[in-house]
């Protein structure tokens, strides 16, 4: 099995927010990955999703199922993240308050997604952006 | 188990986007903060929250929840509404509070 995808992400545009992360989720379905497996996968990819709608202008989300795992690359232009470490803990978040007011900004994004994969990885650079790479295992072993 | 359907029949709850009335609801979460609720709330749940914009049908749909209440007299957004269509996700509404939803939900789903 070798499927792949890639979404364009727009900053700031909260309307269409979670359509990749919906699409990858349906990818997954039809491809008969298990349920736990997809929640996994679809809550990672939304908190992802989320964070570049909320502190970047643009970014990508990609894609990869195979070799028994699902990867989930995102790449953005966005601020960078200072101290990855404190933006690991969860409750820190530098949303701005309109962004809390709708219910997002609680600092639980990147803990979710490290939850949720079974590898994570931030590369981040100030001024310039940020990729992640989640990684979810397909099988046990 | 009960479904969408019952539950707006026993509580009373208006009806602004008509999803799926015939999904089972395995239970409620109520959340402000939609990490939260990405975080913790369980497929099939019924979700009470005070959010109206776009973003609760996106949170609804990779959740799995069973649909949205919205309380306190409040009204989902235009956008919130037609995204709701599209993804087939009911969206209810009360006027009143989420303390007396959940308790009303609490002795029906705890009797069943």
């Amino acid at each position: 099995m070798n499927v792949e995808g890639c979404f364009q992400l727009m900053g700031g545009d909260f309307t269409n927010a979670g359509a990749a992360s919906s699409e990858l989720k349906s990818t997954l379905s039809k491809l008969g990955v298990s349920q736990d497996i997809i929640r996994r996968a679809s809550i990672a990819a939304f908190e992802a999703e989320m964070n570049i709608i909320i502190h970047a202008v643009a970014g990508t989300m990609h894609y990869v199922v195979n070799n028994g795992e699902i990867r989930i690359i995102l790449t953005d232009m966005g601020p960078g993240i200072e101290d990855i470490e404190l933006a690991m803990q969860e409750g820190y978040s530098t949303a701005p308050d309109w962004v809390r007011e709708m219910g997002w900004g609680a600092g639980m994004g990147l803990p979710n997604i490290k939850k949720n994969a079974d590898r994570f990885k931030i590369d981040s650079v100030v001024g310039e952006g940020t990729t992640l790479e989640i990684v979810i295992y397909m099988r046990k072993d | 188990m009960l479904k969408v359907s019952d539950i707006i029949e026993k509580i009373g709850l208006d009806i602004r986007v008509s999803g799926d009335m015939h999904k089972y609801v395995t239970g409620c979460y109520i959340s402000d903060l939609l990490s939260d609720v990405m975080a913790h709330s369980k497929d099939g749940e019924l979700w009470i929250t005070l959010q109206t914009h776009p973003n609760i049908v996106a949170v609804a749909v990779i959740k799995g929840l069973s649909c949205i209440v919205i309380t306190n007299g409040r009204l989902p957004e235009t956008d919130t509404v037609k995204k709701a269509e599209s993804e087939n996700i009911t969206i209810l509404t009360t006027s009143k509070t989420t303390f007396e939803i959940a308790g009303l939900l609490y002795n029906i789903l705890r009797s069943e």
